[in-house]
């Protein structure tokens, strides 16, 4: 990049009347190069590769070395993804779990965000504390250990369900024998439990972020409003929310970014990628792709095609980004 | 009575947050007997160290041992830490000390580059990493690792370098200090701990990382740790003990350095915005 601009010295620029420095300062286009190779081979390129692959047919890892040609097809593996009717069960899949898991994500971290405000300083340490601890658990290790409180032999929670009267449980779920149930066979139940796992791992970061907002609040507005007889509902309404709106819209918009591509927690609950129902946009591209027969044309093509959703969420997130650095 | 809802509530998220983590020590501590008994005990009665001396001695997957995923792991997330490490402070300080024509444009990349669904990119890197014949080998997920944690690390660093006053390398540079000799003896000393906590994210980010090290790596005595947790959680289901037990090892140090994290930089950042 430095050599381009040094190595064309135009017409205009010689011509310049005005005597500036001549020589640009080499040195932080040099301390910049290792970094801009980093992100251009490992990230910029095949980020360009995955979309050049998706119109290709690619059934075997010998064409991915380049033992064999890579046959064309052009924008066929597209029209046969989208025409799959089962590409719309992924894609509601994937659209209704996001929803979700950002309303679920924000409501939750709000409302601890708000708590720990409110709370006294050694009772908010505590708190902190522990959602700290669900914030820095391994996405691996959290999943791994909600299954075993799911297990459906001597899991917590077929024993909590186990525990109910038998009246009560025959009534409500009409069965009282509950070892041995398959938590995670019906879809609905998975995404249930998905959702809670996914919850409880992301909502720690809303909190924290939402009680840093409310810190740099000047408290007199809230005492204001609530002398003035507001409630606590309206108090957050008319005065929190419209102070805090730019870190809202911030959150809202990376937890839309995380829940839409939630890979590791559904790999390790669902037990790999053979859960077909439950499929969501990440874990098809990577089926499709690495489970054999290798399809890596298809998986390249729904890759895009999760990608694209991403880039118009991230393109609000940037606009956002950028309007706060401009306001401070 | 306020206070006392309040302080209900906040228990019962401290209890909800914290429960799980809590559960697997205490699963992992726990003798067989406990674990599959009909009425969960909610602390271990007879703790005992058994799984552990279970998953340290014996063979995960036949003919390799925890020891082996574990140095693995290490190697992997270290090699990437450094190399990080390394490339982000000479970015950071490119963007906190100079000012240049690509500098905005370089931010919003960074900014732009950390959104990309990283899920999408095992594809086209797979065929990256068989291309360099780098397939089933720690340094295609080195290099993996090393792309996906540095955005993040130059962002960080960026306000690290910032903090450090201008003044101190001017002085240097006035006392005759070559460029070379501020950055070494004044620059760095200085951005050492924001340097520590931005290697705990890359590292945090290369321990825990599944989809990559499954794919790129097939051969079992190359496997990291959640890769080979993973094999070893799906091969024999009721072996609850050894798995929390394990969960545990590698859960723990990732607690750890996350907590370091958090305090280093509200005290580091806020210090910084005192003295500067």
């Amino acid at each position: 990049m430095s050599t381009l601009t040094e190595h064309t010295p135009t017409a205009a620029a010689r011509d310049t009347p005005t005597r500036r420095r001549p020589r640009v300062d080499r040195l932080p286009y040099l301390l910049l190069l290792p970094c801009l190779v980093v992100i251009g081979v490992l990230l910029l390129w095949p980020l360009g590769q995955v979309v050049a692959m998706s119109f290709f047919r690619l059934n075997s890892v010998r064409q991915l070395r380049g033992d064999r040609e890579w046959p064309f097809v052009g924008l066929a593996n597209y029209t046969q993804i989208l025409g799959d009717p089962f590409f719309r069960t992924v894609l509601r899949n994937t659209v209704l779990f996001a929803a979700a898991n950002v309303l679920l994500t924000m409501v939750l971290g709000t409302l601890v965000g708000l708590l720990l405000h409110r709370l006294g300083r050694k009772m908010a340490t505590f708190v902190a504390s522990c959602v700290m601890l669900a914030w820095a658990t391994p996405a691996l290790t959290g999943t791994i250990v909600w299954k075993w409180i799911f297990d459906d032999t001597s899991g917590l929670v077929t024993w909590a369900f186990n525990a109910l009267p038998d009246g009560l449980s025959q009534a409500l779920f009409g069965r009282t024998d509950w070892s041995g149930y398959g938590w995670f066979n019906s879809p609905l139940l998975f995404f249930a439990i998905l959702t809670l796992v996914v919850v409880w791992h992301s909502f720690p970061f809303i909190a924290v972020s939402v009680l840093a907002g409310l810190k740099s609040v000047p408290s007199e507005l809230h005492e204001a409003a609530r002398v003035d007889g507001a409630g606590p509902w309206t108090v957050f309404w008319k005065i929190t929310f419209p102070l805090l709106r730019p870190v809202f819209g911030i959150l809202v918009v990376l937890s839309t970014i995380w829940d839409f591509k939630v890979f590791t927690q559904q790999f390790v609950l669902a037990g790999g990628t053979q859960d077909r129902p439950t499929f969501m946009l990440s874990i098809y591209s990577y089926a499709e792709a690495f489970s054999p027969p290798p399809k890596y044309g298809v998986g390249s093509a729904i890759a895009v095609i999760l990608t694209l959703i991403l880039l118009v969420v991230t393109g609000l997130y940037v606009r956002m980004v950028l309007r706060q650095e401009d306001a401070s | 009575m306020k206070k006392v809802a309040l302080n209900g509530a906040g228990l019962l998220v401290a209890l909800f947050a914290a429960f799980p983590v809590y559960w697997m020590v205490a699963t992992s501590l726990k003798p067989n007997r406990e674990i599959f008994s009909a009425t969960p005990r909610p602390v271990p009665a007879h703790p005992t160290l058994e799984h552990y001396r279970e998953i340290l001695t014996g063979n995960l997957i036949p003919g390799v041992t925890f020891g082996d995923f574990l140095l693995n792991s290490v190697l992997v997330a270290v090699s990437t830490v450094v190399l990080s490490g390394l490339v982000a402070l000479l970015a950071a300080t490119a963007v906190a000390r100079f000012r240049f024509r690509l500098r905005t444009t370089f931010l919003i990349m960074l900014l732009v580059v950390q959104m990309i669904p990283l899920e999408a990119l095992v594809i086209p890197l797979f065929l990256m990493i068989q291309r360099l014949g780098l397939y089933n080998t720690l340094p295609s997920l080195i290099l993996t690792y090393l792309g996906f944690s540095l955005p993040f690390a130059v962002w960080m660093l960026r306000g690290f370098v910032a903090a450090v006053p201008k003044e101190l390398e001017e002085a240097a540079a006035i006392d005759g200090a070559s460029r070379a000799q501020t950055f070494r003896k004044v620059l760095f000393p200085l951005v050492a701990p924001g340097l520590v906590a931005t290697s705990i994210f890359s590292f945090i980010t290369a321990w825990n990382e599944l989809i990559f090290a499954l794919t790129f790596v097939n051969d079992q005595s190359r496997y990291t740790l959640p890769v080979a947790m993973t094999f070893f959680f799906g091969r024999d289901d009721t072996a609850w003990g050894s798995v929390m037990a394990a969960s545990t090892l590698f859960t723990l140090p990732v607690i750890v350095f996350f907590l370091l994290v958090q305090r280093r930089m509200v005290s580091g950042l806020v210090a910084g915005a005192v003295k500067g």
